[in-house]
């Protein structure tokens, strides 16, 4: 309803479209961005509820102790770890108008992603080679379906650096592959965030129980 | 910009448009902390460092929390400011529901399994 009335001289009521100024393209991307990760953290955070409610029902099948091996996570864990330091230096040399620069860090950035899942892979065909499959009981379940989710996420994101980067390369860094660069940085060490509670909550303290 | 509080935050590098960069000193603290507060969990549960399961686990999962929070400030650059503090409120309300759905989820199920008889314990009483 329009009411915002103001009479003028002659009396008639005059209407204001109340319309918003004008923002710069990408205005609010980071934020829009954030929200979206936010929302993303609330699917984890009902997938870590399921595993935390479902975790210790083994239906007689293998517990986490008999499953993960940690050296193997602590290395999985530096790979993502050492991907979000190479992504920030690429950040950093975005900032200093690098390009090639950037473009190698963003390609660092990208074998230590496909590290991560390679060995996240690996893991999981031994564990089903083993007979761990996701049907074998509630517990894997919650945790194929956590990690899996992790794992997925992190695959997008890879398909979306190496996307970036043909970009950068086809466009330079103008303003908008900035813009991308700077929501993939966002997306990418958002998942390092996850990460932590998966290493924590589902391995350290899996292999602790 | 005021002197005052650019000299009070050497290492804040907040622009007024409301987006905050990292510098390379701040990035590779915020990596030293994390490699820190990662290999320590790791390695209070594979050698078994501490006497009891449940305070290493208490241990851990403070150290988790400790280190999301580096993450949030060193790599995703969090602070009240940013975005004119919009993406803090978002965040505050992210954590509100993820503590109500955790807690309240844990909470639940272990009731429900403390308090239900399991179907096979049940026929067994006839």
């Amino acid at each position: 309803m329009t009411v915002a009335v103001n009479p003028s001289q002659t009396g008639e009521p005059v209407f204001y479209l109340a319309d918003e100024h004008p923002h710069p393209e990408g205005y609010s991307t980071s934020l829009g961005f954030w929200i979206y990760l936010m929302s993303d953290c609330l699917i984890f955070a009902m997938l870590f509820a399921a595993f935390g409610v479902l975790g210790a029902n083994y239906a007689a099948g293998p517990a986490p102790k008999d499953l993960f091996e940690l050296p193997l996570v602590a290395v999985n864990t530096s790979m993502l770890l050492l991907s979000s330091i190479t992504y920030g230096f690429a950040m950093l040399t975005m900032q200093q108008n690098k390009t090639a620069q950037t473009q190698m860090w963003l390609a660092i950035t990208g074998l230590f992603g496909l590290a991560f899942i390679g060995i996240e892979l690996s893991e999981f065909t031994h564990m089903i080679y083993e007979g761990a499959t996701p049907q074998r009981s509630a517990f894997l379940s919650a945790f194929f379906t956590l990690v899996g989710t992790h794992g997925l996420h992190v695959s997008c994101g890879l398909i979306w650096l190496v996307t970036l980067m043909v970009q950068v390369w086809k466009f330079g860094l103008i303003e908008a592959n900035r813009r991308r660069l700077m929501c993939l940085s966002m997306f990418w060490h958002f998942l390092d965030v996850v990460w932590i509670g998966v290493f924590t909550f589902v391995y350290l303290l899996g292999v602790l129980r | 910009m005021n002197t005052d509080t650019h000299a009070a935050h050497a290492d804040d590098h907040h622009h007024d448009d409301g987006h905050a960069h990292g510098t390379f000193s701040t990035y590779m603290l915020g990596f030293a902390l994390s490699v820190v507060l990662t290999a320590i969990p790791f390695w209070l549960v594979m050698s078994g460092a501490l006497p009891s399961k449940q305070i290493t686990a208490l241990v851990i999962m403070a150290f988790a929390v400790v280190q999301i929070v580096v993450h949030m400030i060193y790599f995703l650059h969090m602070s009240p400011k940013s975005e004119n503090g919009w993406s803090m409120m978002a965040l505050i309300f992210t954590i509100v529901m993820v503590v109500i759905a955790l807690s309240g989820s844990l909470w639940v199920m272990n009731h429900l399994n403390s308090n239900m008889m399991p179907m096979h314990e049940m026929t067994g009483m006839k």
